[in-house]
């Protein structure tokens, strides 16, 4: 393999896997501070994705913005959406065991997908890129890279680099992260600890939305978008330990590689590559890799 | 407590009985997958609600003795249960084996999600190696026959069949949580620290109802083949992990009809919603329904179906000392996560 | 405890009772069981072929062989796994005298299984599976579509012409995708090329980065693909957004640009793929079947419409000879085969084995559609191979 195109798949290991962190620290925050395992949370991908395809002619048409305005209208929608759903559905939540929890949130995905189809039909549709990062890098005479998906990459690490300096460095960030630790010392404490929740849970699914939206344009919009990629941020949140975001971080960009580099070495078993991954770290870390809150 | 089985019984004989007078083609035909997926879901209630192991791979079990039935029958002329039923429950329980070894080393969630794993490592050795024959699935082109020579052609035959087979596992697995091994897992589900300090090797009791568990799916798997004559890689997904582990919740968990009424209520609830009868042009949204239902029987009916009548009980006559029901509480995710 | 045994006996009851009642019935109207995909990513076929299929009934007063047409609609979902159990439900449940379906050729397999045994009427308006009209064929089993080599085969012919020398595929690893691929493969070898790389990944999975790298790093003088629904959008953008579409040319068979054209936008410019149907061929009937489904549904038709129009067609054919009865299948069966299928895309007739045996028109993507160029292979047949009618 020359180094070219060992670059190229190298830096569609890294988009792929940063994307994947996106979602999977959502899940994992909402998993190790809340304690609710969330089946719906690929539903919140689907519904960025949506937002982003549903959002654009509105923001376009009405206030002239661009495709950054239509982002970030769709990222206070998201929170919007994601403060409601806490109030109204996920708060309940938090005194059942996991099992009830998953055939709650498994019912969630249905409606969620039902309602999807009614509202906006089961079309796939595209997301048009805007022109200024539409462009390509030439890296020699017949390979490119689409600029679009470095801007991908970029956009994640600033997000992530955001949730760093949230975490680690802000009064919110520490109560956060006690929480994920001990959740009853933390209530006992004093701490406010439905709001955390609530700020937690609408974080997750903003972040979440945010990776379908500016995913959008690259992998088009269409109906059960959410699912595929459900099952991957579960393995990543396993495996990088539930409640540290650091292990997702390190999970997802180790399963970006694996299933990249996979697909080009051993493209048979590249769908099982991923899973082989997660049980052999587990067997030999059965907490996964990272210790939650770090 | 104890008259409440022999009624069950009872009633499931008669229902069994009346299908076939009044049911018709069809009615046989939906019995029978019902029958089926009831199989499957006892299967899973050995290990969730008498051992508190929350499997999320069973499907896997269920797919492996399905092609297996399917694989072993291609190019024989006329291929005979005396060897294809073996078979895939072998095969369904050695890799029940191999998983149950690996996975029971980790705990709660984690657990969860190594079964999913090994689940998915199924699905995709069936779904991309040539082994499986691909997404498209494959065909079961003869009908394998009974000893003696009787065939399953007919649906009426294959019925009877799949009847005699769940009256067999039932008394197989009333037996066993009757039997001091039943009893074993039920301790090691109340508390396995308990258990490990009187000496006993829970280790070994989990596999071996982890083994038992994936060698019913297995059969399960078969009866399915053999009935509708084709598989795909789709009996192995999550989906239908997830959907066989919503039946014996909304049955309600530490009670085998717990399971049998699960399965069928799963599979009257998707009748219901499909039927164009009662909702006419949002027949095509029915998953809207089956969702909102599954919220609503979670929420409302945290123990299953079984626990409606001590919920109208509760209601009626107020709260009682509730006489405690031995299976009570799913302590699966114990020691949190 | 005991409430809930009598009840679920009682629902038991009722329920073996409704559905032995509904068996009594058996009215002369003519029940249609649509068995299409209505949800998920073939939903947009699904619908397309059902619309197809009611124009053309609504264009003969509602009434097929004499027989007033009434519809019972199955959403299959695409799911192989609950094939068995839907076409079952349309079949023994509500006694359905013809089935039409489907999109997903592993849905459709299951549903030829069934058919087959049971001898209930099928036409298949999509579902390009070569094993339905091979080991699976049947005396009342028809397709109105196309078998899977076919228009692969057609592009390999193309390519050779072109004097294209080495040749790299890509596609799903799925019998559509492999037997599309395969028919390619033929042609295109025949003619004296080389196909150098066969790549797929499995389906319908969509992160085609990986191997996109190893085209470019491999330069062959042309790649062909197989996709279709959101996964054709997606790798027609991606090949463009990483360049190839500048120095490989991307052909196809007609799926990765049928209806996919406005979400693909620019990046499908001058794309030549071959299909059994395009736009713009002009033809007397052509125009009237568009105007007449333009008006009718608000919607542009595609290919899935015409299939779908097609299929009630044949049935047509069909039931006119058997004056309205669908048992009398050897009848029904020698009129169909013996007929000239006025269709959009041009007359068709079928093959022994009652597949289509049409012209694959070599169309060019020109803004938001897929003109026909010409004739990318005439009368192409579908070999049939395995099936003893």
């Amino acid at each position: 393999m020359d180094f070219f195109t060992f670059l190229i798949q190298t830096l569609n290991s890294v988009q792929y896997g940063l994307l994947l962190f996106l979602v999977a620290a959502g899940l994992t925050l909402i998993f190790g501070i809340m304690g609710v395992i969330n089946l719906a949370h690929g539903s919140f991908y689907m519904i960025g994705a949506y937002l982003a395809y549903g959002l654009a002619p509105i923001v376009t048409g009405m206030f002239g913005g661009g495709f950054i305005t239509t982002m970030l209208f769709g990222l206070v929608v998201s929170i919007l959406l994601g403060y409601f759903l806490e109030w109204a559905f996920y708060s309940y939540l938090y005194q059942r065991d996991h099992l009830q929890q998953v055939l709650m949130t498994y019912g969630l995905i249905l409606v969620f997908e039902e309602v999807r189809s009614i509202l906006v039909g089961d079309d796939v549709h595209g997301v048009q890129m805007p022109d200024w990062l539409s462009g390509s890098i030439q890296l020699n005479d017949v390979m490119t890279y689409p600029t679009y998906r470095v801007f991908i990459s970029g956009m994640c690490l600033l997000l992530a680099v955001g949730m760093y300096i949230v975490l680690t460095r802000t009064k919110l960030g520490m109560m956060i992260r006690a929480g994920s630790v001990n959740r009853e010392m933390t209530q006992s404490l004093g701490i406010n600890i439905q709001f955390l929740y609530r700020v937690v849970f609408a974080s997750g699914v903003a972040i979440a939305a945010f990776a379908g939206m500016v995913a959008a344009p690259v992998s088009s919009v269409y109906p059960g978008m959410g699912q595929g990629i459900l099952i991957i941020c579960f393995v990543v949140v396993v495996i990088g330990g539930i409640g540290s975001i650091k292990g997702a971080f390190v999970a997802a960009l180790l399963i970006g590689f694996v299933d990249t580099f996979g697909k080009v070495f051993l493209p048979q078993i590249a769908g099982v590559l991923v899973y082989i991954l997660m049980a052999v770290i587990l067997l030999w870390k059965p907490s996964g890799l990272f210790k939650a809150g770090s | 407590m104890k008259k409440y089985p022999v009624i069950f019984l009872g009633c499931l004989l008669l229902s069994f009985a009346a299908i076939p007078l009044f049911g018709g083609d069809y009615g046989i035909d939906w019995m029978t997958k019902t029958i089926i997926f009831g199989i499957f879901a006892l299967s899973l209630e050995l290990l969730v609600g008498r051992t508190g192991l929350v499997c999320f791979g069973q499907a896997a079990f269920f797919g492996i003795g399905a092609y297996a039935t399917v694989i072993f029958s291609t190019d024989v002329a006329q291929p005979l249960v005396a060897f294809l039923l073996p078979i895939s429950v072998l095969l369904a329980a050695l890799y029940a084996l191999f998983v149950g070894a690996l996975s029971l080393r980790t705990k709660g969630v984690y657990f969860i999600m190594v079964t999913l794993a090994f689940a998915q490592m199924a699905y995709y050795v069936i779904h991309d190696t040539p082994i499986g024959g691909g997404t498209d699935g494959i065909y079961l082109y003869v009908k394998p026959n009974l000893p003696g020579n009787i065939s399953l052609n007919s649906s009426l035959n294959f019925y009877l069949f799949t009847v005699f087979i769940l009256f067999s596992v039932l008394g197989l697995l009333g037996l066993i949580t009757r039997s001091r091994f039943g009893r074993a897992l039920l301790g090691i589900k109340l508390n396995e620290q308990r258990m490990k300090a009187t000496g006993y090797n829970t280790y070994f009791y989990k596999l071996a109802a982890f083994v038992i568990s994936g060698a019913i799916a297995g059969l399960a798997g078969f009866l399915f083949a053999v009935k509708d004559g084709y598989v795909n890689p789709e009996l192995l997904s999550w989906h239908q992990s997830g959907a066989v582990l919503i039946m014996i919740i909304l049955g309600g968990l530490g009670h085998l009809r717990g399971a049998l009424i699960g399965a069928f209520a799963y599979n009257l609830l998707e009748e219901f919603f499909r039927s164009e009868a009662i909702f006419g042009v949002f027949t095509k949204h029915w998953h809207l329904g089956l969702g909102i239902a599954i919220i609503l029987c979670v929420a409302l009916l945290p123990k299953g179906l079984i626990g409606l009548p001590s919920l109208w009980q509760n209601k009626l006559v107020g709260k009682t000392a509730e006489t405690p029901d031995d299976n009570d509480q799913v302590s699966s995710s114990g020691s949190g996560h | 405890m005991k409430l809930i045994k009598v009840s679920l006996l009682a629902t038991n009851i009722i329920l073996a009772l409704s559905l032995g009642a509904a068996q009594a019935q058996n009215a002369p109207k003519l029940k249609v069981g649509m068995m299409l995909p209505y949800s998920g990513t073939f939903a947009s076929l699904g619908n397309a072929i059902d619309n197809g299929f009611q124009l053309y009934v609504k264009e003969q007063g509602g009434k097929i062989g004499g027989r007033e047409i009434t519809y019972v609609r199955v959403d299959d979902e695409s799911e192989p796994s609950k094939a068995t159990d839907n076409i079952n439900k349309l079949i023994k449940r509500d006694n359905v005298d013809v089935v039409i379906g489907t999109v997903h050729s592993g849905v459709a397999m299951a549903m030829a299984k069934v058919a087959k045994e049971s001898g209930t009427l099928l036409i298949i308006p999509n579902a390009g599976a070569d094993i339905i009209t091979g080991p699976m064929c049947a005396k009342n089993i028809f397709r109105s579509s196309f078998s899977n080599s076919q228009p692969g085969y057609a592009m390999g012919e193309v390519a050779a012409k072109k004097g294209l020398k080495n040749a790299m595929t890509i596609t799903w690893k799925y019998a559509a995708g492999d037997e599309s691929v395969k028919g390619f493969k033929e042609s295109f070898e025949k003619g004296g090329g080389k196909v150098t790389k066969e790549l797929n990944l499995p389906f319908p999975n969509v992160e085609f980065q990986a191997l996109l790298t190893e085209i470019a790093a491999a330069k062959p003088d042309v790649v062909y693909s197989f996709f279709a629904g959101a996964g054709a959008v997606k790798f027609v953008k991606d090949y463009a957004a990483a360049g190839l579409n500048k120095t490989i040319p991307l052909y196809g068979a007609g799926f990765l640009t049928d209806g996919t054209l406005d979400a693909q936008g620019d990046s499908a410019k001058g794309m030549l793929t071959s299909l059994h149907y395009a736009d713009g061929l002009n033809t007397k009937r052509d125009n009237a079947f568009r105007l007449a489904y333009a008006k009718e549904f608000k919607l542009q038709p595609d290919v899935y419409a015409v299939q779908g129009y097609d299929a009630a067609q044949m049935l047509a054919i069909g039931l006119n000879a058997t004056a309205g009865d669908v048992s009398k299948k050897d009848d029904f069966a020698k009129a169909v085969t013996a007929a000239t299928i006025d269709s959009p895309r041009g007359p068709f007739k079928l093959s022994k084995a009652h597949n289509p045996i049409q012209d694959f028109y070599l169309r060019e993507v020109q803004g938001k559609e897929n003109k026909s160029i010409g004739i990318a292979s005439k009368a192409l047949a579908d070999p049939g191979r395995g099936c003893n009618m």
